[in-house]
């Protein structure tokens, strides 16, 4: 684990694993989700992995029907719509995700506050440029 | 950041501004709009002025690269408009592009490095297909941790708003009565992309719906109409069709020249006595989702520059592309308390044109319409108009506009620019 540097591919290679990381600054524990390779804080660059335990609440969100081309590819539209949200996890930082298992149909008995824990989906990826955006890729989610 | 008093290493001032039509432009490209808005600001200049004399160009644009397949645009606006070999550029920060060209300029003048520059900014969206389009703007977030969730910018502002309504009990209707208002206002502007107020959109569909002998939709007034999803449908949930600005092509541009040379173009020029601008995180690593961060630290500077509080400004422009983008900006800017005063300012009338402090008169993003990287330059078309008298049916007449003030987001609100405009 040390020496895997604290890159996006990193993260999303953990994601694969069905693993939520996050980066501690080993200087002034700071926690960092999504995880940088210098902390913010205290511009320490001594950091460490850390699994999170998946565990989170909804703090703000929204329910779209007018999706990017991926979530569109994925098969989402006005009849189908999806929410994304950010979500605060157990251990404090907040994170953007899809959420999935809500009430899409009524966004307005989706209630912030809901606890929520971490799930992993796959789709293509996010690329103007069609060859690219082919690339399978595991993105974070959130399910009820 | 340390914070420090900065103050213009000299004065700067705007001795014309114009803008192109702003709406959907399917025969001209980004640098015929610009020369279109380039014209238009030529008309305003009183004494005129030599172009040959223009030692700089700043040119805001958010996504050429993406919607035209061109990238240059500065040395291309230069070309266009007979500026070249002046040293051009083009400035991108997504919505915030042109008002960071224009905060560029100022300090190439104020620098001493030049005495006369041209800042601005063109945006042509409406040549891709929508979801496309919500691509393009969307790589203004973050396309590896915001985007790639599934948001788009209507749904990170619907975040916003969601977080908003459970914080202070905000509600939907309180937002639609922003588009309304802006709605009300642009309706007088003959250059916005939308000139019609919300009751004249729905007394349109009633119209076409008598036409095409279809039953006749029986809305009581403008808020039943908004009420109606098949008129009014979901983008991003609370954000319906109505809370979003269009997607528009426009471009504007100012005249800025050093303070000791403006009254050779102009008896009536203004001053810029206030500019500040700051960067923010991604709104999931903000301390807060009902307020923009780097709009409050970009206001702080600015009216700390100019030396002036909230209550000294007469109007503002403020960036509303969605309609809690306005609620979060009035209260950011100083004008309302953050929370319910602010959520419900449009709806008791505080920031109509009659109002205590009226909030963009021009429309705004909403109704006027919103071609990205031109729209912080737009807004100070406005501004220079207004101040000098000469915003025609638009004109604010029950008060001495002689402070103004620009508020323009990049993005969600990882850019932010305010300024702060003087008439003597």
């Amino acid at each position: 684990m040390k020496d895997i540097p604290f890159t996006i591919a990193s993260f999303e290679n953990f994601l694969k694993e069905k693993k939520l990381m996050a980066s501690k600054c080993n200087r002034c524990n700071a926690l960092w989700l999504p995880p940088r390779p210098i902390c913010i804080e205290c511009n320490s660059d001594e950091l460490e992995w850390v699994e999170l335990n998946g565990k989170g609440k909804l703090v703000a969100f929204t329910v779209i029907g007018v999706g990017p081309i991926p979530m569109i590819e994925a098969g989402y539209d006005r009849d189908n719509p999806y929410c994304a949200g950010i979500v605060e996890v157990e251990e404090g930082p907040r994170i953007s995700a899809q959420i999935m298992g809500v009430d899409v149909a009524h966004p307005e008995n989706i209630k912030i506050g809901t606890n929520l824990t971490a799930d992993f989906v796959e789709r293509g990826s996010w690329h103007f440029v069609e060859e690219l955006a082919k690339e399978r890729k595991t993105y974070l989610a959130f399910r009820v | 950041m340390v914070q420090r008093k900065r103050r213009l290493g000299r004065g700067v001032a705007m001795v014309g501004a114009g803008m192109s039509p702003f709406g959907i432009r399917p025969d001209v490209t980004n640098r015929e709009l610009f020369a279109e808005a380039f014209l238009d600001m030529g008309n305003s200049v009183d004494r005129g002025f030599d172009p040959k004399e223009i030692e700089s160009l700043y040119v805001g644009n958010c996504g050429a690269e993406m919607w035209e397949s061109q990238s240059v645009m500065g040395a291309l606006c230069a070309d266009a408009v007979g500026l070249t070999p002046c040293p051009a550029r083009k400035i991108e920060d997504a919505c915030a592009s042109s008002s960071v060209a224009v905060r560029d300029g100022i300090m190439g003048i104020a620098s001493g490095m030049y005495d006369i520059v041209l800042v601005g900014g063109t945006e042509k969206m409406s040549i891709l297909p929508t979801n496309w389009t919500t691509m393009a703007l969307a790589c203004g977030s973050d396309t590896t941790y915001e985007s790639s969730a599934g948001f788009t910018f209507p749904g990170l502002y619907a975040s916003m708003a969601t977080a908003h309504m459970q914080k202070y009990g905000t509600t939907h209707d309180d937002l639609l009565r922003v588009a309304i208002k802006n709605h009300s206002n642009g309706v007088l502007n003959p250059k916005a992309h939308f000139p019609k107020t919300i009751k004249d959109v729905m007394n349109m569909r009633i119209a076409q719906a008598e036409k095409k002998g279809k039953p006749i939709p029986g809305w009581a007034d403008e808020m039943e109409f908004l009420h109606d999803p098949r008129y009014n449908p979901v983008i991003a949930w609370p954000n319906t069709l109505f809370d979003c600005c269009p997607i528009t092509d426009g471009a504007a541009c100012i005249l800025l020249v050093a303070e000791e040379i403006a009254k050779n173009f102009t008896d009536n020029p203004l001053y810029i006595i206030g500019s500040g601008q700051a960067s923010g995180h991604n709104l999931h690593d903000r301390d807060t989702l009902t307020s923009v961060p780097a709009a409050k630290i970009a206001a702080q500077q600015a009216y700390e520059m100019a030396g002036i509080s909230p209550w000294d400004i007469k109007i503002a422009e403020v960036h509303d592309c969605f309609t809690i983008a306005e609620v979060m900006a009035i209260a950011d800017l100083g004008f309302f308390k953050e929370g319910k005063e602010a959520a419900t300012a449009a709806g008791e009338g505080k920031t109509a044109r009659d109002g205590v402090k009226p909030i963009n008169v021009s429309g705004g993003l909403k109704c006027k319409g919103h071609p990205v990287g031109a729209t912080g330059a737009a807004q100070i078309v406005e501004i220079f108009q207004q101040m000098r008298g000469e915003a025609g049916p638009r004109q604010i007449t029950n008060m001495d506009i002689n402070l103004t003030l620009t508020h323009n987001i990049g993005a969600h609100g990882t850019t932010a620019v305010v300024q702060i405009y003087e008439r003597r």
